[in-house]
């Protein structure tokens, strides 16, 4: 166990020092950005660029000495990066929570109906429709779904915003104001969770007809066990295993999905925050946001590792 | 009383190349308290006969004849009926405890499983039948936490005799129980099989009755009272064990049992004889008698015809020509 969390420190510390010369390498000039639009006389941009043209290895030491430096401003915004960051991270939480959870709850049934009677109808109707879904960009989906029940086409009336968190002037704060937020979550949370159900249910499906060899479960109907708890007390919480495992591994990869999703829905989240820093592109906030993202992979991962030991008794002695 | 009887029992497996018999025409009968032994190689269709008695063959296996469990007809019952026989009447011993067991469940929720479903006992006495079981086969009560993988294999398959137990069934099927095990182990495990059939089934309908199968025909011939030796999914020769150990009369006995030497016997052990060839293919029998092309004493007839299993000496059955004549 202890060995796992050091590993994660390891890979959090190489994360840290690959994200200072990847952001070295993009082209861009950072001072025409910031000057854009900015009334600068030369004498200052001078300034700026021996501040910002000192040695490599010095900036290394002075990014390596506080990555999270609370006082690095945005190039486009002239905000704190990290104050940014704080506020759109809700807004992701909210959608990627709600999406992964009904995601994973509708995969996993999804993948056990099918995967208990391969070849069988639920099962051919499953697969068919999961892989279709599975084969689809987030954002073409979102779009089409955008024109659909957004816009309003093939007769059906455009029910839901075609963006953003909540309408304008609304109070968030009060029940009022989060059903608004909730009309406004539909969307892009279905587009989400259409795609990511998916990807469980095929995983849950192949690791379930996997165990239906398994001997225990002749043992189990041997003792004269129902179909059905055959099914629940032996097949699917050896068959959940490697699923669990793989929704917590795949969160890590959830949260640049939601960079396309937000963006066609103009979720002001992480991913928008993205989309709008690559644009610039916006180097200290990039790069801010980048080391958040692999954060959260490095934590996604050491928690799908720790939770196997927790489920699995062969991994724990 | 006759507990188990199979009648003209046959199975075939629906494959891609069409249809492929693992058992043909077995008719025998396993008496209250009595052990029989089912001998023959890999393939000749011992599993799969034992599957039949509680109905656990796959999907593609059709099945004809009559499978008699205190004179129940197993193979027609509803399911219903079936699951509550199961275990209940009577219970398996699987050949790899490894993977009959399940390897995130405790053993002792694993052995507590069956007398759940199958007896209306009070949950504290449920513990202590456990502990009491676990006893029985030789290990620690406290073992009841322990999970399958933090076993040795004896002690596994001590855990599979255990869970066999549980329910007190009037049959037990034993499929190659010690087969996994290194050889001291298997004498452990076996006699501790035997000795427990022997003593614990006593009820008023007799005692506990055994099936026992293996390919080794002397550790049947030591622990089994009749013995049955299949070949190509019939049986070829029956009769009381240490007969047919000491005096085989079908010539492939004969080969099973010069196949495993005899401790103390210096002959058979400098001189291991194996039988040439392999068990024919199920889907691609010979015509005749199916031993023919392996068969030292093998005529012409042997070609044309199968022989009948017959009564060749008092209690005794043998299907070849040669032993008839």
């Amino acid at each position: 166990m202890g060995s796992k969390v050091l590993r994660a420190f390891i890979t959090l510390a190489f994360v840290v020092m690959f994200n200072f010369f990847l952001f070295r390498m993009l082209p861009g000039d950072p001072i025409g950005l910031y000057a854009r639009g900015r009334n600068q006389d030369p004498e200052q941009l001078v300034e700026l660029r021996r501040a910002l043209n000192k040695p490599l290895l010095e900036q290394f030491i002075t990014y390596l000495r506080n990555p999270f430096d609370s006082t690095i401003d945005s190039t486009r915004f002239s905000r704190p990066v990290w104050e940014m960051i704080g506020e759109r991270v809700w807004p992701t939480l909210l959608l990627l929570g709600t999406a992964i959870l009904l995601a994973s709850l509708i995969g996993i049934w999804i993948g056990i109906r099918a995967g208990w009677k391969p070849g069988g109808r639920f099962d051919r109707m499953s697969t068919g429709t999961t892989l279709i879904l599975y084969s689809m960009p987030e954002f073409w989906l979102g779009m089409m779904l955008l024109i659909v029940f957004s816009v309003g086409a093939f007769g059906i009336p455009g029910m839901f915003p075609v963006g953003g968190i909540s309408s304008p002037g609304v109070d968030t704060s009060g029940p009022m104001g989060w059903l608004n937020v909730l009309w406004h979550l539909v969307l892009p949370c279905t587009t989400l969770v259409l795609i990511y159900l998916a990807d469980y249910a095929l995983v849950m499906r192949a690791s379930l007809i996997d165990e239906r060899k398994q001997e225990y479960l002749t043992l189990a109907r041997a003792k004269g066990l129902r179909d059905t708890m055959v099914r629940k007390r032996h097949a699917v919480p050896n068959a959940l295993l490697p699923t669990v495992t793989l929704i917590f591994l795949s969160l890590g990869f959830v949260v640049t999905g939601a960079i396309t999703v937000e963006t066609v829905f103009s979720w002001p989240g992480l991913g928008l925050l993205t989309y709008e820093a690559l644009r610039g592109p916006d180097i200290p906030l990039l790069q801010a946001i980048f080391l958040m993202f692999s954060i959260a992979v490095i934590v996604a991962n050491l928690i799908a590792e720790l939770l196997y030991v927790v489920f699995d008794p062969r991994v724990r002695s | 009383m006759t507990l188990l009887q199979f009648r003209d029992l046959s199975v075939d497996y629906t494959s891609n190349d069409g249809m492929v018999p693992a058992v043909r025409g077995v008719t025998l009968g396993v008496e209250a308290g009595e052990t029989l032994g089912i001998a023959g190689e890999s393939g000749c269709g011992k599993t799969t006969l034992a599957s039949t008695v509680l109905r656990l063959l796959p999907d593609t296996a059709q099945v004809r004849g009559e499978v008699l469990l205190d004179d129940v007809d197993i193979l027609t019952m509803k399911w219903g009926r079936l699951r509550a026989v199961r275990w209940s009447q009577a219970a398996i011993v699987f050949q790899g405890a490894l993977h009959a067991l399940n390897p995130v469940q405790r053993i002792g929720d694993q052995i507590a499983e069956p007398i759940r479903l199958h007896q209306s006992v009070a949950e504290k006495q449920i513990n202590s039948r456990v502990d009491e079981l676990l006893t029985q086969v030789g290990l620690p009560a406290s073992r009841a936490k322990s999970y399958p993988h933090q076993l040795s294999g004896g002690q596994r398959q001590r855990v599979m005799i255990a869970m066999a137990l549980a329910c007190k069934p009037a049959l037990i099927i034993a499929d190659e129980p010690t087969t996994a095990l290194d050889v001291m182990v298997q004498a452990q495990v076996l006699d501790l099989l035997t000795g427990l059939v022997r003593d614990l089934g006593t009820g008023p309908a007799g005692g506990m009755g055994m099936i026992l199968i293996s390919h080794d025909l002397g550790v049947l011939g030591t622990t089994c009272d009749r013995i049955a030796v299949m070949y190509a999914g019939q049986v070829i020769e029956s009769g009381p064990a240490l007969e047919i150990f000491d005096n085989p009369k079908h010539p492939y006995t004969r080969a099973l049992a010069a196949a495993f030497p005899r401790i103390g016997d210096p002959a058979a052990r400098y001189a291991p004889t194996g039988l040439p060839g392999d068990p024919p293919f199920p889907g691609d029998l010979p015509t005749g008698c199916a031993f023919h092309p392996r068969c030292p004493i093998a005529v012409p007839a042997c070609k044309l015809s199968a022989p009948a299993l017959v009564e060749v000496a008092p209690s005794r059955m043998a299907a070849c020509f040669e032993v008839e004549s």
